[in-house]
């Protein structure tokens, strides 16, 4: 008889490993399922796009991206505008935000008191946190009568340099490739910025300390001991805001002038992928349509390849430390 | 010697100079553009903005907008939350050092600064064209597409901060459950999920702050509406596409309730802002 509680509950027991088990598998199914949601949407992304777009992308192939002309009235697409204004209006974020995150960062890892760096970072912090659209309010309303105004004394200094000098002549506007540039640098920094300050804090205290003991000034031990050791991260860095700012729309729609032509000057309006598909999708049908769901297309592998970059560098340096 | 000294001092001396411009630039146009913001938006903040729909155009307000706004952004929150949260215990708890689960945290910090505006291609191919198809026309634009769209955008954000946030729980409490044990599922929702309530909350937090100011994804999902709507599968105004419609137009009383919009908008997204860094703090103090 005694052997009969023991059994019942060996039974038990059992019962209740296997349906734990049992729970145990549908809970992990369940969680990976959620997560190859993860890899769904950029595949999606990638093929709806260039389903969507197969008319004009497999109808023309590399014509599309070597054509510059866009008229819907003919339904003849060519990318090379659109391309070419997000190219050069992220190339000028670029090259104006990444000294200023640079500058920034170094203040807040080296120069500022303690008390200050909290605050000061979370307020470059709360300029990532502004949506888009105010960035285009602020640079259609605000911004583009503030460039029209200097426009003319950028032309007067900076057009006669040989070389460059072409680049800054034309008509004070407002609306253009330089504007929609520097409003993409606003809206850049503070990405690479938080990027810059993280990993220039990741450097041993011993390097920096070694450096100064040897008589190093500040600017010395940043630029010979901190870069250096956080280069690949800081390339990273720089990568993810060019990654946004190849995407951003709304702000450079408003500023950047709607302009299919292509010119040598940055104060003259141009034309971006995004703002292309922001201006023309709800107006377009057929062939405009799929040319502009091609565009997205290109869009996405770009941005795809950059941030791809931009993320392998970053793993160098956590990889680099053990983490 | 005296001059090499005196020149690297020099340099030293102009960089970190530049270096407090640059901060100071950075800061200045934070300044700027929310001062405009404040000064230019206050002034149209009345009763007739929550009032009023878009319909009566510089008569009215944006009553509409802000409804399907909320419509919008509470469908995106509940379809991206609850898969976001899974898939982030996924990363932490299942898949930490499997090849899949770098693999799938890696691309979702690409999705995490992914174009929006393609994002809202995405679901216009898969989500708009085949509804229009299914009704023959009769629901094209939706805010069910909006909604979806937007979830896309705040999906990594809750993945990745769920993911960080599991990891921060002592092992301890791992080790400690599972030698009384309990399944690995109560485990997870009863222990380690309960531990990092905090944390969670933060990242659906941070992703509502981002999702409710997107604009480009919207244009053609969600597309917009003069008139007040509840029905996600009517075409649904936003306050972000609102304001992208009024500044457009060329009526300066129209830029006036957009910059009441913008206001809004960015009043709202700071305070979530606040919140997470309240909440965040806390949960670092509990912990040391």
């Amino acid at each position: 008889m005694s052997s009969l509680p023991t059994t019942l509950e060996s039974i038990n027991t059992d019962h209740r490993s296997r349906s734990d088990a049992r729970h145990d598998a549908w809970f992990r199914w369940l969680l990976k399922g959620c997560a190859l949601l993860v890899l769904a949407a950029l595949l999606g992304a990638a093929l709806s796009t260039l389903w969507g777009g197969r008319e004009v992308l497999f109808g023309q192939g590399l014509h599309f991206l070597t054509t510059a002309e866009w008229n819907p009235v003919t339904d003849t697409y060519g990318a090379l505008a659109p391309v070419f204004g997000t190219l050069v209006t992220s190339l000028i974020a670029l090259v104006l935000a990444v000294p200023v995150s640079f500058g920034i960062a170094l203040f807040l890892t080296e120069i500022a008191p303690a008390w200050l760096r909290g605050p000061v970072s979370s307020a470059i912090e709360l300029l990532a946190s502004i949506p888009s659209i105010i960035y285009g309010m602020w640079g259609l309303f605000v911004f583009v009568p503030f460039i029209a105004r200097i426009e003319p004394a950028l032309s007067a200094t900076l057009g006669h340099i040989p070389l460059v000098g072409p680049l800054f002549q034309g008509p004070p506007i407002g609306l253009g490739l330089l504007t929609a540039g520097i409003v993409l640098a606003v809206m850049i920094l503070p990405f690479i910025c938080a990027v810059m300050r993280e990993v220039f804090q990741t450097v041993p205290t011993r390097l920096k300390e070694s450096a100064y003991a040897l008589g190093s000034t500040t600017w010395e031990v940043v630029w010979d001991i901190v870069l250096p050791y956080t280069r690949s991260a800081v390339i990273g860095g720089i990568f993810l805001g060019l990654g946004r700012a190849l995407g951003e729309t709304m702000a450079v729609t408003f500023v950047l002038g709607n302009s299919y032509d292509i010119t040598g000057s940055l104060l003259m309006p141009g034309t971006s992928i995004s703002s292309s598909i922001a201006n023309e999708f709800n107006e377009a049908v057929g062939t405009h349509r799929s040319a502009l769901i091609a565009l997205g297309f290109l869009l996405f592998v770009v941005t795809f390849v950059v941030l791809l970059v931009a993320r392998l560098m970053l793993r160098r340096l956590s990889r680099r430390e053990g983490r | 010697m005296a001059v090499l000294h005196a020149r690297r001092r020099l340099v030293n001396a102009v960089a970190l100079t530049l270096s407090g411009c640059a901060t100071a630039l950075g800061l200045l146009f934070l300044a700027w553009i929310l001062w405009v913001t404040l000064k230019n938006g206050i002034g149209a903040l009345d009763l007739k903005l929550f009032t009023k729909i878009t319909a009566y155009a510089d008569q009215g307000g944006l009553a509409n907008a802000i409804i399907g706004s909320l419509i919008m952004d509470l469908i995106a929150l509940a379809i991206c939350a609850p898969v976001g949260i899974l898939a982030g215990t996924f990363l932490a708890e299942y898949a930490s050092r499997s090849k899949l689960g770098a693999t799938i945290r890696f691309l979702n910090d690409i999705l995490l600064s992914a174009p929006s505006i393609v994002l809202g291609l995405f679901v216009y191919v898969i989500v708009v064209l085949p509804m229009s198809n299914l009704t023959h026309g009769a629901v094209s634009f939706s805010g069910l597409a909006g909604a979806i769209a937007l979830a896309l955008i705040g999906l990594p954000v809750i993945v990745r901060t769920t993911d960080e946030m599991l990891q921060l729980v002592p092992g301890t409490l791992r080790e400690a459950a599972l030698s009384l044990g309990i399944p690995q599922w109560k485990l997870t929702v009863q222990v380690l999920m309960r531990a990092a309530t905090s944390g969670i909350v933060t990242g659906v937090l941070l992703a509502l702050a981002r999702l409710a100011g997107e604009t480009a994804p919207l244009l053609f999902t969600a597309f917009g509406n003069n008139f007040m709507v509840a029905n996600p599968l009517d075409k649904m105004a936003s306050i972000p596409t609102a304001i992208y419609q009024y500044t457009n137009d060329p009526n300066p009383a129209l830029h006036t309730i957009a910059w009441a919009g913008a206001l809004l908008i960015t009043l709202f997204v700071l305070a979530l802002s606040l919140t997470t860094r309240l909440l965040f703090s806390r949960r670092k103090v509990s912990h040391d």
